[in-house]
C-alpha cells in the first residue's frame, strides 16, 4: 500500500477507534492507537521529505475514490505529495506526534482522553488531507476539517461558558474566510472549467490580463480570484481584521494550542497561498494585498502582544505576528522564504506553546504572568527549554549561524527589502519594529514567568492547589483582571513540580528543531529552486538579490533583537518598577493596545448586535406583523376567487371531478378535526 | 427489469396497509405500518438496482386508461428515483419515531402516514397531469390531519394555516392545467414536457404553477406556515413534512415549470433569485434568534430549500444536479434534526431551547449524533450538506455572481444559528435539574438515526449513487431549456497574456 494512504488515513481510522469505542477500549488504548498512528506517519513522512532533499523525487498522486462529478466538474479524493506537500508532512506528523505523546501526561488527569486524543487524530487527518489536496474542493474539506476540529477542540472543556464562546467564534469567523473561498473556488470554476489544482496553475498565466464581471463591476480576473481565495487565508490565518478568533481559541488545551492554534492549521492559508503561487503571480493588486494585510498583522499583533498578562496569549499574538512575517514574505514573492519560516516556526512556536504548558502544569493552572516569578529553579528544563524556543523566535544568531528564526526570520526581511517594491520596503519595516516587539514580549514573558522574586501566593489556582479544593475543575483559565499592579511576593507555601517525561520528552525534541531546523534546511528552502522542484513559483532572482541587500538591512533583525532584549531588562529584571511607571503615564496607548485595538468590541457593535436585531426585527414585524397579518387572509380570499374562477372554466369530467376533491377536501378535513376534538 | 407492476404496488401496499390498520388495535397497527413502510423500502430498493441510468427517460411505464378524462399511467425518471427512494427511507423511521409518542388514536395516526406515504409516492410516479394533481393535492388531507389531530397545543390554527396557504397555490394551479390541457390537447406529462407553449401562455402559466410550488418550498415570503405547522406537528410529521412534502416544489419546479415554460423560467430569474436570496438572509437571521428548537429548524429549511430555487434556476448542470442533492440532502438531515428534536422533547416535553443545556455529560451518544447532522446542516465537507450546496451555489455563481455572493452568506449565518443551537442544548452545564437527568439514546433511537447518519455521510462522500441516477435526465431538461437560458455577469474577457513566470523579475533587480 501506498505510505501516503497509511500516513494521511491512519489517523482517520485511529480517531474513530478512540472516539467511538473509546468507552470499551479504555483511555490508555485509545490514546495508544492515536498516538501510534501519528508516529507511524510521521515515521512514514521523514523519508518521504528527505527524498525531496536529497533531490530527484517527482511528485505523484494517488488516487483514492471520486468524489463529486457533475457535467465538466469532476472532483475526485486524491492525495497528492511533491516537496510543498513533504514539508508540510513532516511539519504536521511530527509535532501532532510529539503534542499526542505530551497530552498523556499534561491531560493525565482529564476523564474525557478517549475524546481528547480522538479529536487530535481527527484534526491530523483533515490537515494532512489538506496538505495533500490535488483539487481545490478536497483543499476545502481539510479547510472545513481542521475548523471542525478546531471548533471541537476549543470548546473540549464544554462546560466553561467561554471555551463554548472561543468555539463557537473561531468557527463563525472561519466561515466568514470560508464564504471568500467558497467564491474563488466557483470562481475559478467558471474560469477555468476545472478545479484541479495543477491544471489551474498551468493556465493562470494565460488569464492574466484578463476582465470579468463580478457583483456588477468589471474587474481583473486574476485579481478578484486570488483575493477570495486570500479571504479564506485570512480567515483561517488569522489575519487581521478576521484575527479575533485565534486569541480566544487558547481557552483550548495547551497542547491543542500548540498543534493546532501555533503550529499547522493557523498556517494553513500561507501553505494556500504558496500552493497557488503561480496564480498569486499573475495579479500584482493580489500580491500587494497579501503584503500589507501581512505586514499590518505583524506589526498589529505585536503590539497586543507586548500588554497581555495570560502567559498563552502572549503566545498567540506572537503567532499571529509571525503569521504576518510568513504573509508578507509570500506577497514579495519570497514563497521559499514564507514556507522556511512557516517550517522552522511550527517548531519553535510549538515549543514555546508546550513548554508554557509545562509551566502551566507546574502552576497548577494559572495562567497568568503576573502570579509567577523565579520559576527558573523550581522547573529548570523547562526554563532552559523556553529560553530555546525564546532565541528561535526572537532570531538569534551570528555569522551565518543561529537558531531556528535567525535563518527564517532574517531571509523575510531581507527578501522584502530585496524585492525593492514599495510594499515590500513598507513591509521590511512594519518587520523590522514588529521584530523589537517580538523580542521585547518574549523575553518579557521569560523574565515575568522564570526571574524575580515568586508572586504565586495572591492565586487563586495555588490556593485551590494547596487545599485541594475537589470542586474545582482541573483546567485552564485565561487572565482574569486588568490590575496593572503585580501581585505581593511570596510562594505561599506551594513548590511547583517539573512535568513528568511525557512532556518533557517531547519539548526537548522540539528544542532540537528550534536549535537546528534552521541551520540545516536554509540552503533548500530559501536558495534552491531544485529543492522546490516547481511546487511553488520559486523565484531565483529575488532569492540571488536577498543575499544582496546592505550591511545594516542583514543586522536590522539581530539589532530590533537586542534593542528589544535590553528594554524587557530594563523593565522586568533591573528596576522592576519601571514596566508599571510606563503604563501609568501611557494609560490611553496602554488600555488601547491591551484591550486589543477594541476589535471584538467594534464588532460587536457592527456586526451581532445588529444581526440579532434584524433577525427579531424580521421574526416579529415581518413574519408575524405583516405576512401573518395579511397573508392568511390574503389566501382565503384567493381561494374564493380560484373556486368562482373553477366554475366558469369547467367542461368536462375531470374538472368537476377536481374540483369535487377540492370541497371534498376542505369538508373531509375539517369534519374529521372537529369530529376527532 | 421485472415484470411486475412495482409503481403500482408502491402504491397500493400502504393504501391497503391503511385500510387495515383502520380496524386493528393500536399494537397491531403500529406493526402493520412498520411491516408496510419496510417493504415499501425493499421495492424502493428494487427500483434503484433494476433502474438503468444510461436507460430510458421513462422507466417502468404502466398505463391504465381511467374515466372522466383521468388515466392511470406511472412511470419515473432518475428524478422521481432518488425522491422515491427519499420517502421510503423515511417513512419506516417516521413509524419508529411514532412508536411510543402517539398514544391516541394510533390506528387513525398510522392509516393517515400511510395515505400520506401512498399519495406522495404517487406524486413521484404519476405522468398524468390530473393523477399528479390528486396526488399533490390529496398529500394536504393526511398532513393536515395530523397536524389537526395529533398536534400541539395550537394544532387547529396551524393546520388551518397550512392549508390555507397550500390551497391559494393549488387552486392556481389547477387553473393552469386545466387551460394547458386544452391548449396542447393531452394530460401526459411526458407529452407537456416536450410542448412549446406561446411565450404569453407560458408567462401566466409559470406564475400559476409558482404560486403552488413556491408554497409548497417554501419560499419567502411565503414561508410562515412552515414554523406553525413544524411546532405544532408531531416529531414523525415534522419529519415528513421537511423530509418530502417540501421536496413536493423542488419537484414541481424541476418537473413542470423547466421543461414546460424554459422562456418564462429564464424571464423569472430575477424574480426567484431576488426572493431565494432575501428568504437565506432573512430567515437565517430570524432562526438565529429563536428560542424553539422547532422553529428555529422550520427556519432553517427555509434558508436551505433557498439554495434549491438558486440552483434549479442557474439554467446549469451544476446548479440542477445540486439543487436535487440539496433536496435529498435536506430531507435527511432536517428530518434527522427533527427527530432529535423529538428526541429530548419525548423527555422533557418542552422545544424551549432554555431548558436544556449540557447533554454532552449525560447523552454523550446523542450529542455525537447531534453534532453530525448540525455539521451537515452547516455544510460541511464530507457530509451531504456540502455536496449540494456546493454544487447549487457554483451554478448559481456561473450565472450571477451577486447572487451567489448573497447565497454564500448562507453558509456563514448557518454556521452561527446551528452552533448556537448545539452550543445551548449540548454544552454548558443543565439549566434544569430534568435535563441533567436525561437518559442516552435508547436502542430504538439509534436504530432509527444510524441509518440517517450513514446516509449522510455516504451522500457526502460518495454521491456518485446519487448523481448517477439524474445525470440523463438533468442532461435531457438542460437540453430542453439551454435555448432560453439566461447569459451568465462573468463574461470574462481575455487580456493580453503576460509571460507566464517571474513577474518579479524586473523588481528584483533594481
Amino acid at each position: 500500500m501506498e505510505p501516503l494512504i497509511v500516513i494521511v488515513f491512519a489517523p482517520l481510522l485511529a480517531a474513530l477507534i478512540a472516539g467511538l469505542f473509546g468507552r470499551w477500549i479504555g483511555a490508555t488504548a485509545a490514546k495508544a492507537i492515536t498516538t501510534g498512528a501519528l508516529f507511524l506517519g510521521a515515521a512514514l513522512s521523514w523519508p518521504i521529505f528527505l527524498s525531496y532533499i536529497a533531490g530527484g523525487a517527482q511528485s505523484q498522486v494517488v488516487p483514492v475514490l471520486e468524489w463529486i462529478n457533475s457535467g465538466d466538474l469532476r472532483v475526485a479524493w486524491e492525495l497528492r505529495v511533491d516537496t510543498l506537500t513533504a514539508v508540510m508532512l513532516v511539519v504536521v506528523t511530527t509535532v501532532s506526534s510529539l503534542v499526542h505523546l505530551y497530552s498523556w501526561g499534561y491531560m493525565a488527569q482529564d476523564p474525557g482522553q478517549p475524546r481528547f486524543f480522538a479529536y487530535l487524530s481527527l484534526f491530523s487527518f483533515a490537515m494532512l488531507m489538506l496538505v495533500t489536496a490535488d483539487n481545490l474542493v478536497q483543499m476545502f474539506f481539510g479547510w472545513e476539517g481542521v475548523g471542525l476540529a478546531s471548533y471541537l477542540l476549543i470548546g473540549f472543556w464544554y462546560h466553561k461558558p467561554s471555551a463554548n464562546a472561543a468555539a463557537l467564534k473561531a468557527f463563525v469567523v472561519n466561515r466568514i474566510g470560508d464564504f471568500g473561498f467558497s467564491l474563488g473556488i466557483f470562481g475559478t470554476f467558471l474560469v477555468f472549467g476545472t478545479l484541479s489544482i495543477p491544471a489551474i496553475l498551468e493556465a493562470a498565466p494565460q488569464m492574466a490580463g484578463s476582465t470579468i464581471g463580478f457583483a456588477g463591476m468589471r474587474v481583473d480576473t486574476m485579481t478578484v480570484l486570488c483575493l477570495l481565495l486570500f479571504v479564506g487565508a485570512m480567515g483561517k490565518s488569522a489575519q487581521l481584521g478576521l484575527h479575533t478568533w485565534l486569541p480566544d481559541a487558547m481557552e483550548g488545551p495547551t497542547p491543542v494550542s500548540a498543534l493546532i492554534h501555533a503550529a499547522t492549521m493557523v498556517t494553513a492559508g500561507v501553505f494556500m497561498v504558496c500552493r497557488l503561487s503561480p496564480m498569486f503571480e499573475t495579479s500584482e493588486t493580489a500580491l500587494a494585498t497579501v503584503v500589507y494585510v501581512g505586514a499590518a498583522t505583524a506589526f498589529v499583533a505585536a503590539t497586543i502582544g507586548t500588554a497581555q498578562n495570560d502567559i498563552k496569549r502572549v503566545i498567540a499574538y506572537s503567532t499571529m505576528s509571525q503569521l504576518g512575517y510568513m504573509f508578507f514574505a509570500a506577497g514579495v514573492g519570497a514563497y521559499g522564504a514564507a514556507m522556511f519560516h512557516l517550517f522552522t516556526h511550527a517548531f519553535f512556536k510549538a515549543l514555546l506553546f508546550l513548554g508554557a504548558g509545562s509551566v502551566i502544569h507546574a502552576m497548577h493552572h494559572e495562567q497568568d504572568m503576573r502570579f509567577y516569578g523565579a520559576l527558573r529553579k523550581e522547573i529548570p528544563f523547562t526554563f532552559w527549554v523556553m529560553v530555546i524556543g525564546t532565541l528561535a523566535i526572537t532570531g538569534v544568531g551570528i555569522a551565518g549561524i543561529g537558531f531556528a528564526g535567525y535563518h527564517s526570520k532574517d531571509a523575510i526581511l531581507e527578501s522584502a527589502w530585496a524585492s525593492g517594491s514599495v510594499h515590500g520596503v513598507i513591509a521590511f519595516w512594519l518587520g523590522a519594529i514588529a521584530a523589537l516587539l517580538t523580542s521585547f514580549y518574549s523575553w518579557r514573558l521569560i523574565f515575568l514567568t522564570f526571574f524575580g522574586a515568586p508572586r504565586w501566593a495572591a492565586s487563586e489556582h495555588i490556593q485551590h492547589g494547596l487545599h485541594g479544593d475537589p470542586d474545582h475543575p482541573d483546567e485552564e483559565h485565561g487572565d482574569s483582571s486588568n490590575d496593572p499592579h503585580m501581585p505581593p511576593t511570596g510562594t505561599g507555601g506551594y513548590h511547583p513540580h517539573e512535568s513528568p517525561l511525557t512532556m518533557l520528552v517531547p519539548i526537548g525534541l522540539l528544542a532540537l528543531g528550534a536549535i537546528a531546523s534552521g541551520f540545516l534546511f536554509h540552503d533548500y528552502f530559501l536558495d534552491s529552486a531544485v529543492f522546490w522542484h516547481g511546487s511553488i513559483a520559486f523565484d531565483e532572482h529575488l532569492a540571488h538579490a536577498m543575499h544582496g541587500v546592505p550591511a545594516w538591512v542583514k543586522y536590522s533583525a539581530t539589532i530590533a533583537m537586542l534593542v528589544g532584549l535590553a528594554i524587557a531588562w530594563h523593565n522586568y529584571i533591573r528596576r522592576p518598577s519601571a514596566a508599571a511607571g510606563f503604563v501609568r503615564q501611557f494609560s490611553g496607548i496602554h488600555a488601547f493596545v491591551k484591550n486589543k485595538w477594541y476589535f471584538d468590541e467594534l464588532y460587536d457593535t457592527i456586526f451581532v448586535r445588529p444581526s440579532l436585531w434584524l433577525g427579531r426585527l424580521f421574526w416579529k414585524g415581518g413574519d408575524e406583523g405583516t405576512i401573518d397579518r395579511f397573508g392568511p387572509h390574503g389566501a382565503a380570499y384567493a381561494v374564493g376567487v380560484g373556486n368562482r374562477l373553477t366554475y366558469r372554466l369547467q367542461s368536462g369530467y375531470v374538472y368537476s371531478y377536481a374540483l369535487v376533491m377540492l370541497l371534498g377536501l376542505v369538508g373531509a378535513a375539517s369534519w374529521a378535526i372537529w369530529w376527532a376534538r | 427489469m421485472t415484470d411486475l407492476p412495482l409503481l403500482t404496488i408502491l402504491i397500493a401496499l400502504p393504501l391497503l396497509a391503511a385500510f387495515a390498520c383502520l380496524f386493528v388495535s393500536a399494537g397491531a397497527a403500529r406493526w402493520i405500518a412498520l411491516a408496510a413502510t419496510l417493504a415499501n423500502l425493499a421495492i424502493g430498493i428494487i427500483l434503484w438496482i433494476a433502474y438503468d441510468p444510461a436507460g430510458a427517460q421513462w422507466q417502468f411505464v404502466e398505463s391504465l386508461a381511467l374515466r372522466g378524462g383521468i388515466a392511470w399511467v406511472l412511470g419515473i425518471d432518475g428524478i422521481a428515483l432518488v425522491l422515491i427512494l427519499l420517502s421510503v427511507f423515511l417513512m419506516p423511521i417516521c413509524i419508529g419515531a411514532s412508536w411510543r409518542a402517539i398514544d391516541r388514536r394510533v390506528p387513525e395516526y398510522m392509516a393517515a402516514f400511510l395515505l400520506m406515504e401512498s399519495l406522495m409516492l404517487g406524486v413521484f410516479a404519476a405522468q398524468d397531469l390530473f393523477l399528479f394533481y390528486v396526488f399533490f393535492e390529496g398529500g394536504l388531507i393526511p398532513m393536515y390531519m395530523i397536524i389537526g389531530i395529533w398536534g400541539g397545543a395550537e394544532r387547529i390554527k396551524a393546520s388551518y394555516k397550512f392549508f390555507l396557504y397550500t390551497l391559494l397555490g393549488s387552486v392556481l394551479m389547477l387553473i393552469a392545467m386545466i387551460y394547458m390541457v386544452s391548449e396542447a390537447g393531452t394530460t401526459s406529462i411526458p407529452a407537456l414536457m416536450a410542448h412549446d407553449f406561446p411565450m404569453d401562455a407560458q408567462k401566466w402559466l409559470w406564475l400559476a404553477f409558482f404560486a403552488s410550488f413556491a408554497v409548497k418550498m417554501p419560499m419567502w415570503p411565503v414561508h410562515t406556515w412552515l414554523p406553525d405547522a413544524h411546532v405544532q406537528a408531531p416529531t414523525a410529521g415534522s419529519v415528513i413534512l421537511a423530509g418530502v412534502l417540501l421536496k413536493l416544489g423542488g419537484y414541481g419546479f424541476i418537473r413542470f415549470s423547466l421543461p414546460m415554460f424554459p422562456e418564462a423560467s429564464a424571464m423569472y430569474v430575477p424574480l426567484v433569485f431576488v426572493l431565494s436570496g432575501i428568504a437565506i438572509v432573512y430567515t437565517s437571521l430570524v432562526a438565529l434568534v429563536q428560542r424553539d428548537m422547532k422553529k428555529l429548524i422550520a427556519y432553517s429549511s427555509v434558508a436551505h430549500m433557498a439554495f434549491v430555487t438558486f440552483g434549479l434556476f442557474a439554467f446549469n448542470r451544476q446548479g440542477i444536479e445540486g439543487a436535487m442533492i440539496v433536496m435529498l440532502s435536506h430531507g435527511l438531515v432536517s428530518g434527522a434534526l427533527f427527530l432529535v428534536v423529538g428526541v429530548i422533547y419525548d423527555r422533557l416535553h418542552t422545544r424551549e431551547i432554555a431548558a436544556y443545556g449540557g447533554l454532552s455529560n449525560n447523552m454523550p451518544g446523542y450529542a455525537l449524533l447531534f453534532m453530525l447532522f448540525s455539521m451537515a446542516a452547516v455544510g460541511l465537507p464530507g457530509t451531504s450538506g456540502f455536496v449540494g450546496e456546493f454544487l447549487a451555489l457554483l451554478g448559481t455563481y456561473r450565472v450571477s455572481s451577486w447572487a451567489a455572493i448573497v447565497a454564500t452568506t448562507g453558509i456563514i449565518l448557518g454556521a452561527a444559528y446551528m452552533l448556537w443551537l448545539y452550543w445551548r442544548i449540548c454544552f454548558g452545564v443543565a439549566r434544569t435539574p430534568e435535563a441533567a437527568v436525561m437518559r442516552d439514546l435508547s436502542s430504538r433511537e439509534w436504530l432509527l438515526l444510524a441509518p440517517i447518519a450513514a446516509g449522510v455521510l455516504w451522500m457526502g462522500i460518495y454521491p456518485e449513487s446519487f448523481l448517477r441516477p439524474i445525470r440523463a435526465d438533468v442532461g435531457r431538461l438542460l437540453e430542453r431549456v439551454e435555448r432560453a437560458a439566461p447569459p451568465g455577469d462573468a463574461q470574462l474577457a481575455r487580456g493580453a497574456a503576460r509571460p507566464a513566470a517571474g513577474t518579479h523579475a524586473p523588481e528584483a533587480a533594481h
